[in-house]
């Protein structure tokens, strides 16, 4: 789950990080006030779950409350990579001397928690590791004891940050550890870290995303979710246990199984189409998941055809093949249909659709093949 | 010969007096596999389908000479039935178990490491021996016995492959779900190589799936180390960038883990990636002469 900078930022303090606390605001004239009330020049961000905020033109600087409102009024309702801006986050501006990057990731490759630092702050950090990898420095956090002091000052001396200043530094690096770990997450990163004009750090933006599977035990963190910011269809399919991503196409895709799932949008791919979502129903596959699944994908209007594809394994075809009639006779969809039944019981199964006028695709080529010719048949 | 399981193995099922620890038991035991016990804390003394039921694995291990257990209790509980498994001194877990935290697998991997046993999972179908022992929740059926030994990141998609194989007429040695989770016990590279030294395996078929790089590593592994054909298959060429694919472990992040970048390796250690299922097997009937 992804939550915004500003939340990011109130984790951080909660470990004892100096962050540089700002006002959020949703009209131009909270951020009027907000700027008058932190007094001099602010800096006004748009909140939202994307990065290149700045580049979109999301992140600038006022010097008064007039043009504070000014600036706020172009940024909200702004579209960054199509995401609205709802909020802002107005900000006192900082004398900046130095900018650091400090990062904490799950290192899926070493199966374990990676600390990285980088005195290429404020820049994209997947950008820096693809021009110089060699400005990027890691740690790996011991998976039983945790990130020690030491590391931390080690990355402080490769960083060339003056011995004065690395106490400050490793104690930040440490405290970005432990929120990273209480807060389960698998991304916490302040970028830039700086190093302020008086020799003071600062973290002065942060992002945290936390793992979704760890959500349960960390209820506090799930208030933090911005509906506003997430697709309506898929938070109702999260609702219903289906896993569901929304897409540009207009081939509706209901699968069992995540792997194959992505393998159906590829094969519609192949034969030239556009699949409009991806969709898992789960592995139960019940007569009931199938209905709310076949209910999701055709709440989409772009939506032209739609192709049903279930290896029944656990779930029997014949289960499958009634929740199907039920959920058809319920939506009574407009659009032409594809189903591929194949598994456990499937004879059973394409019987009772058979019966009821539907056929059934053999192959998962054939079931791409004919959904694509469907959805351009009925463009 | 095989991989993992056999006749050899003696399952425990931890989790059987759940639904579907009970459901897969009967499934598991119908299939010919030895289930020889199950463990539920507070449960013993009860039997289901005819398996007796201990509180304890280290219980369970000693009155019976379990060597391999399944696992199928809530996330919540996952990690420490792992744990409980590794300290009794069960060689192999399965864990079918979805949305463990993440980072309560990096502190699993590294005990099971430690340990010297094999934790395949989690978030994983099972594996299966056609013919000997099924520890997973895969419709035992679509398998037959034969020289393909099948790995994947993947549940259903797995199936598919395995039941195009079978209707090409090419069984299986082994086939290993090792789960679509971020951090999994077993990656590509431990199974290719198990695979390479098993005499009954001739082929070698590895589905994969974006994010992470295992597939990568597993490309280099197979040109220095894999003597054998392999043939791949990846989920995800349409897949767009920072968004979960159902699987956690199926995200491509940090411009990593693409499905292009995966093939574009598999490719250049001479693995030929194919488009369906059904090319899956045809890549293998070539391979196999």
């Amino acid at each position: 789950m992804n939550i915004h900078e500003y939340q990011a930022a109130e984790i951080l303090k909660g470990y004892g990080i100096p962050i540089n606390q700002g006002i959020v605001a949703t009209t131009p004239d909270e951020v009027a006030a907000a700027a008058g009330q932190l007094g001099g020049t602010v800096v006004v961000k748009a909140q939202v779950h994307t990065g290149g905020r700045g580049k979109a033109g999301g992140v600038k600087l006022a010097h008064s409350p007039e043009e504070a409102r000014e600036v706020g009024s172009r940024i909200l309702g702004m579209d960054i990579r199509g995401h609205t801006v709802h909020k802002v986050l107005v900000a006192p501006g900082v004398d900046i001397a130095r900018e650091y990057y400090l990062g904490v990731v799950i290192d899926r490759a070493a199966r374990g928690i990676t600390i990285m630092a980088s005195s290429a702050g404020g820049v994209d950090i997947e950008e820096v590791a693809r021009e110089t990898p060699e400005k990027i420095h890691r740690e790996a956090a011991n998976p039983f004891l945790g990130f020690h002091d030491y590391q931390a000052r080690r990355l402080a001396f490769k960083l060339g940050i003056e011995p004065d200043l690395v106490g400050g530094f490793a104690r930040i690096a440490r405290q970005l550890f432990e929120a990273f770990v209480q807060s389960d997450a698998s991304l916490a990163e302040i970028n830039p870290l700086v190093l302020t004009a008086d020799r003071t750090w600062l973290a002065l933006d942060s992002k945290i995303t936390i793992d979704d599977s760890a959500l349960v035990r960390h209820p506090d963190l799930e208030q933090l979710r911005d509906l506003q910011e997430e697709n309506a269809t898929e938070l109702e399919a999260r609702a219903a246990g289906i896993s569901f991503v929304k897409l540009d196409g207009n081939i509706g895709c209901v699968v069992n199984g995540a792997g194959l799932s992505m393998a159906t949008m590829d094969a519609i791919k192949h034969y030239g189409g556009e699949p409009a979502n991806f969709l898992d129903v789960g592995g139960g596959a019940s007569a009931e998941q199938v209905e709310k699944a076949l209910r999701l994908v055709l709440a989409d209007s772009n939506v032209r055809a739609v192709l049903i594809n279930i290896f029944g394994g656990i779930t029997r075809c014949d289960e499958v093949a009634r929740g199907l009639l039920a959920a058809m006779d319920a939506v009574k969809p407009t659009v032409p249909f594809v189903i591929r039944l194949v598994g456990t019981n499937q004879d059973e199964g394409r019987r009772i659709l058979a019966d009821a006028g539907i056929t059934v695709v053999d192959t998962m080529p054939e079931a791409a093949e004919r959904v694509v010719a469907a959805a351009s048949g009925a463009a | 010969m095989s991989i993992l399981v056999d006749r050899q193995t003696r399952l425990l099922v931890q989790g059987i007096t759940g639904r579907e620890g009970s459901f897969h038991t009967a499934q598991m035991i119908e299939y010919g596999t030895n289930v020889v016990a199950g463990v539920t804390p507070g449960g013993a003394g009860k039997t289901v389908h005819g398996v007796p039921v201990f509180n304890t694995v280290e219980e369970a291990v000693r009155e019976t000479g379990a060597n391999t257990s399944i696992i199928y209790v809530p996330a919540r509980f996952a990690p420490d039935a792992i744990y409980e498994a590794v300290d009794a001194g069960i060689a192999l877990v399965v864990c079918i178990t979805e949305n463990i935290p993440t980072l309560d697998m990096v502190k699993v991997y590294h005990h099971v490491k430690q340990s010297g046993s094999r934790l395949i999972g989690p978030n994983c179908p099972g594996l299966i021996t056609p013919g000997q022992a099924k520890v997973g929740i895969m419709p035992g059926y679509i398998h037959t016995p034969g020289p393909v030994g099948v790995v994947s990141r993947s549940g259903t998609l797995t199936y598919e492959v395995v039941h195009a194989l079978t209707q090409a007429g090419l069984g299986q040695s082994t086939a290993v779900g090792i789960g679509g989770d971020p951090i999994i016990g077993t990656s590509f590279v431990d199974v290719l190589g198990m695979f390479e030294a098993d005499p009954a395996t001739r082929a070698i078929v590895m589905i994969g799936e974006i994010g992470g790089t295992d597939e990568e590593k597993a490309a280099e592994y197979i040109k220095a180390h894999v003597t054998k054909p392999v043939v791949g298959f990846i989920a995800g060429r349409t897949a767009p960038p920072g968004k979960r694919m159902g699987h956690a472990g199926a995200i491509i992040s940090g411009g990593q883990g693409t499905a292009a970048e995966k093939i574009a390796a598999l490719n250049a250690a001479g693995v030929p990636v194919a488009e369906s299922a059904q090319q899956v097997a045809e890549l293998v009937r070539e391979a196999l002469g």
